[in-house]
């Protein structure tokens, strides 16, 4: 016999720690966790509408980077993943903005040379060849899942999953309504 | 639309040129059945290739992934090339949408399966259902909670 069995969905099951890329205030009352996928035109179009975001509530919001590579359609997404995650610690949201302002170079040659440029002592090329984040970002793909990431981006604001659109007033209205008063 | 404890309406349909399956014939594994509206369309399109992507989370609980539309074989065939896809999609083509009927997942008035997900246990009976806001792709998640309730919290 079965029992009635219900679950909540699209929840963030995964907290934000010390673990977690962050851009913004610490102390911002509100957090914005996108699960994206580097090679993805819906994220790259979204990039810079949370920036803008970031601007315009500086003290309310910071946003927190996951990786959501979906590799069976975008076969650049898990390589351009590895090259953020194998920036230096100072140096990952740069390498962050280099790949949604390069989306169309994430060819190997393309990713080494800014590699190189972005960490001149040659580690970051190496981590690279080494996929030494593969775990990491796997681990950052099915947290997504079991949070309910239904494709990429999507978006956590104060852990809710935000199902409405990520038009710039629309980001602002929901960073909004989770802002304790 | 059949909600948990109910049994789950048998349906044999088609999933590629001559090839057909039963749920009956599944009985012993979860089978997970996502309906949706269309192939090719935007929202379905992520469904289905998420889908792809967690496969193997599904397959640590031995269960069978169907999605199902009133599409026709061939096109679930160029859907599932384009996307890569690699699991079954059924064909609820012909008479259309009658399975989808079945499950109370059908809008008569488009013509086209709903967004609506079921988690089937071993013994045919539905254990989680799940209808799905029209236009808000569902995720997996519930599938997975599903899952592991089933399975006792033991993926094998």
């Amino acid at each position: 016999m079965t029992t009635p069995f219900e679950i909540q969905t699209g929840r963030l099951t995964i907290p934000v720690g010390a673990g977690d890329h962050i851009r913004g205030s610490e102390s911002a009352p509100v957090t914005l966790v996108e699960y994206g996928d580097y090679q993805c035109p819906y994220c790259g179009a979204a990039y810079p509408i949370v920036e803008e975001l970031l601007r315009e509530r500086a003290d309310v919001v910071r946003l927190v980077f996951r990786n959501f590579p979906l590799s069976d359609i975008h076969p650049s997404a898990e390589p351009a993943a590895e090259f953020a995650e194998s920036a230096p610690p100072d140096r990952f949201w740069d390498a962050h903005d280099w790949l949604f302002t390069h989306q169309d170079r994430l060819d190997p040659p393309h990713l080494a040379s800014a590699a190189a440029e972005l960490d001149p002592s040659g580690q970051m090329v190496k981590s690279m060849a080494g996929r030494v984040f593969a775990d990491r970002i796997r681990h950052d793909f099915l947290g997504g899942v079991r949070s309910g990431v239904n494709g990429t981006p999507t978006f956590f604001v104060n852990g809710v999953r935000h199902d409405g659109g990520y038009e710039l007033s629309e980001l602002i209205a929901a960073v909004d309504a989770a802002r304790p008063m | 639309m059949p909600q948990s404890g109910d049994k789950a309406p048998d349906f044999t349909l088609p999933f590629g040129p001559g090839e057909t399956v039963s749920l009956s014939s599944l009985r012993g594994r979860p089978v997970v059945l996502a309906f949706y509206p269309a192939d090719f369309s935007p929202v379905c399109s992520d469904q289905m290739a998420l889908y792809q992507a967690v496969k193997s989370e599904f397959d640590r609980y031995d269960a069978q992934l169907f999605g199902i539309s009133v599409d026709g074989v061939w096109c679930h065939r160029a859907f599932a090339d384009s996307r890569n896809l690699r699991f079954p999609l059924l064909s609820d083509f012909e008479p259309k949408g009658e399975v989808s009927r079945a499950y109370g997942s059908y809008d008569a008035e488009l013509g086209e399966s709903l967004r609506n997900l079921f988690v089937i246990d071993a013994s045919g009976t539905v254990f989680w259902s799940f209808a799905s806001p029209n236009g808000v792709n569902p995720g997996a998640d519930g599938i997975l909670s599903a899952l592991e309730a089933m399975s006792g919290g033991d993926a094998s």
